[in-house]
């Protein structure tokens, strides 16, 4: 049982490190801003939630893995958050004019 | 066990220095902002590490939940700065 959670701890650390690295060759590697934040967000977003699952599981039931639980809560709701008001505070600086536009005249449309 | 846990760390040291070329070359603000932000997520993993590594693993999950929320606060508030400015260029 012991040698059990070792294991699947062991292949969700490795899982989320990978997604990490494709992660972070994303932000390297793609040419646009809109293109890299789509890629970073998801990806870390998906890696460091299996990062702490693993060492919740690695840990057993215990106080400091409901700590790593609210943790896993509280970062799966807060970077894709934080990234998409980047994302729109970006968007409304490369498109600015145009991006207004389009939503008078959806509104007209939709009234 | 432990090695194991020395190559996970290895490693993530290694991820985390690749997107300090998106930090330096960067063309627009929003791009360092964002490495940012992949930097300080990669951190708390590599904190989580450190933590099972020395083996008191309970006292460093209060640092990851504070750094969880510094890091978020100080994304949305760095963009919010940067929300009225007219010119980008930099």
């Amino acid at each position: 049982m012991s040698n059990l959670i070792n294991v699947l701890s062991i292949i969700m650390i490795c899982f989320g490190v990978f997604m990490m690295l494709i992660g972070s060759i994303g932000i390297v590697r793609l040419p646009d801003f809109f293109c890299r934040i789509h890629a970073t967000t998801k990806i870390d977003t998906v890696g460091i939630l299996f990062c702490l699952g693993g060492f919740s599981i690695h840990e057993g039931i215990t106080l400091t893995s409901l700590k790593l639980l609210t943790a896993i809560v509280f970062i799966g709701l807060s970077y894709p958050v934080g990234s998409h008001v980047l994302m729109n505070v970006a968007a409304r600086h490369r498109f600015g004019s145009e991006l207004i536009t389009s939503q008078k005249s959806q509104k007209k449309d939709v009234l | 066990m432990e090695n194991f846990y020395l190559f996970i760390a290895i490693t993530l040291i290694i991820i985390i220095l690749v997107p300090f070329y998106r930090v330096l070359v960067g063309p627009t603000i929003f791009d360092r902002l964002l490495s940012v932000g992949a930097i300080g997520t990669k951190t708390i993993v590599l904190i989580c590490v450190v933590g099972v590594i020395f083996g008191r693993i309970e006292l460093f999950v209060d640092i990851i939940l504070t750094y969880a929320v510094l890091n978020f606060i100080a994304l949305v508030v760095i963009a919010r700065y940067f929300q009225n400015r007219e010119s980008m260029n930099e």
